[in-house]
């Protein structure tokens, strides 16, 4: 792909909203998010279902119209100019938004023409980037016939296409198998070295991880938190250490045992009989907690080290705001 | 303005693609006007009477104006998928014109309602249906046709956008294409209507453009006598009046629904 398109932007940030709201009915969707993302780097929002993610893209992408607050995408106001601001973005949303009974090549030129594109210059740039994507063997099947990667890649491709300055990526990898996700990774990356911002929703702490510089945490329309995804990784621990225990009286016991290791809140899951530590040195932790365990005679069914999930993110962040509204 | 035929054309290029693919969904749609052919033709035919001419002759018009009609709400179901595979979401996000999506949307439903009429001309032909008059009355006829169903497509295209779903279309549009449709000159002479349904049937412009298309393809018998009523006197006038009513009213309508319309 071309990266001498000159078409990057050159402000200080690509993206800033602020005081962004929006509400069906007596559905908050969003109360008041502020975003800044630096031109040139990836903002991670990361949330559950329902969080606001998608209602913030679509605001920032201009498909809907906020109910306050005001939103620059590329230095353009998008209430005031939307028309502008299509020019300068990419889209690519949770459902790939392609044509499947057209081509791959079908679909992509007419996006291209539809950004004003000669055809034949839309024709160039679509089979530029079905070869990038390695798709050229499939270019001219009804999409139908693609599976769903090879699809999201299409969509992917399509937001590409113009090399617009910023993309917005709305759940890009949902529902693909690993291979696939590693795949749109790549490309992603490719944009950012190119000198792209991209505003990337994710509910996988790994994906904003992989490939976000910034992460905001957001949760019924609100920022939670953000920072850097080692600062967030220390609010919530580095790993997390399982203990599934084979007596639910045993609990309080190895709550004792594992209190030392812990480097955030512990949780207890009686249901599952289960015992979740953040950790920071993992291995350490294992070692020594299983050495304890055998000393005090405690039957387990299993014990494992895993990384920190959107749900451990969520217990944490969410465990202290009660904390602090106790206080 | 040049850049929304632009893209209009590039959205009904993509269209009439889709027709290719799909041929499918021609044979679904023309298969119920084909079945009234055969049902009227063949089973009530025998029991209307048309002095001095022949039903089938008749009938066909009607058919043809029946088709055309339902063939707009082509446009609704085709809108309502874009909405719900998220393809209008990607189009208002591109830097294009406002108005071409439904505009290019109505545009390729021209070409696909061509295509029922030629399928419903052979079945005619085949039924005994014969065009009578000139060649250029003939395309005057076809071109009336064309133009009304091009008309009715922006009010199918307002209903498209509305729906929550595209399977609600046929359902939603059949309640009232079914009265407008048969409630008219379409299937037998309006002046053996009863009571109130007669001057709703002579005002209603499915009758008015049967009634120019049969007169147009010369399918009305010499003993025929002339409409008592205005509308069907000047059915040619007083149908292109209703097609235009229609796109003034529900083009700018379908503009601003597709600028709100798209899933959240």
């Amino acid at each position: 792909m071309d990266n001498s398109s000159g078409n990057n932007y050159v402000g200080e940030f690509a993206v800033e909203a602020s005081g962004l709201s929006k509400h069906y009915g007596d559905v908050v969707a969003l109360d008041g998010l502020e975003l800044s993302v630096p031109t040139g780097t990836v903002l991670g929002l990361l949330g559950p279902n329902g969080a606001g993610k998608t209602t913030a893209v679509s605001i920032l992408t201009t498909l809907i119209a906020p109910d306050g607050g005001t939103a620059r995408v590329a230095g353009v106001d998008v209430i005031k100019e939307p028309q502008r601001v299509r020019s300068l973005i990419g889209l690519s949303g949770q459902y790939a938004a392609v044509d499947e009974h057209l081509t791959a090549t079908e679909n992509l030129e007419m996006i291209g023409c539809l950004y004003g594109m000669r055809r034949p210059a839309a024709r160039k740039k679509a089979s530029e980037l079905i070869e990038r994507f390695r798709l050229s063997d499939s270019a001219h099947r009804p999409l139908k016939t693609f599976s769903g990667g090879m699809r999201r890649r299409i969509d992917l491709a399509g937001a590409l296409l113009a090399d617009p300055p910023v993309l917005f990526l709305d759940e890009p990898t949902t529902g693909l198998d690993p291979r696939s996700r590693g795949e749109l990774w790549d490309v992603i990356r490719e944009r950012v070295e190119a000198g792209t911002t991209v505003v990337l929703t994710t509910q996988y702490l790994e994906e904003a991880d992989q490939l976000a510089h910034d992460i905001v945490v957001i949760d019924h329309g609100r920022a939670i938190a953000r920072g850097t995804s080692q600062e967030l990784k220390r609010r919530i621990g580095g790993e997390h250490l399982d203990i599934h225990l084979a007596l639910l009286t045993d609990i309080s016991r190895v709550e004792a045992i594992v209190r030392p290791f812990a480097i955030g809140a512990i949780r207890t899951d009686d249901q599952e009989v289960l015992v979740s530590i953040p950790v920071s040195k993992g291995i350490e932790a294992l070692g020594s907690v299983m050495a304890e365990l055998s000393v005090q005679n405690i039957e387990i069914v299993d014990i494992g080290l895993r990384r920190p999930t959107l749900d451990d993110v969520f217990m944490e962040l969410t465990g202290h705001k009660t904390q602090e509204e106790q206080t | 303005m040049i850049s929304m035929i632009r893209d209009a054309t590039t959205i009904a290029r993509r269209n009439v693609i889709r027709i290719s693919r799909v041929p499918e969904v021609m044979v679904f749609v023309v298969i119920q006007p084909l079945m009234f052919v055969l049902l009227f033709a063949y089973v009530f035919g025998g029991s209307i009477d048309i002095p001095g001419g022949s039903y089938r002759e008749f009938l066909i018009a009607g058919i043809f104006a029946q088709t055309v009609v339902f063939g707009a709400t082509f446009t609704a179901s085709g809108l309502a998928e874009d909405v719900q595979k998220g393809l209008i979401n990607r189009f208002r996000s591109l830097p294009m014109s406002r108005s071409a999506v439904v505009a290019g949307r109505t545009a390729s439903d021209v070409v696909y309602n061509l295509l029922s009429i030629i399928i419903m001309s052979l079945a005619g032909f085949a039924v005994g249906w014969r065009i009578r008059g000139s060649i250029l009355d003939a395309v005057v006829a076809y071109l009336l046709l064309l133009f009304f169903s091009y008309s009715f497509s922006w009010v199918m295209a307002c209903l498209g956008l509305l729906v929550p779903a595209p399977e609600v279309v046929n359902n939603a549009t059949f309640i009232v294409l079914f009265p407008l449709t048969f409630i008219a000159n379409t299937f037998v002479p309006s002046d053996s209507l009863p009571g109130i349904l007669k001057p709703i049937a002579e005002w209603n412009p499915v009758s008015t453009l049967t009634h120019a298309v049969r007169v147009r393809f010369g399918n009305l018998p010499a003993e025929t006598p002339e409409p008592t009523s205005w509308p069907l006197q000047n059915a040619m006038l007083y149908s292109l009046g209703w097609a235009i009513l229609l796109i003034v009213i529900f083009a700018p309508i379908a503009t601003r629904l597709y600028q709100r319309t798209g899933k959240r």
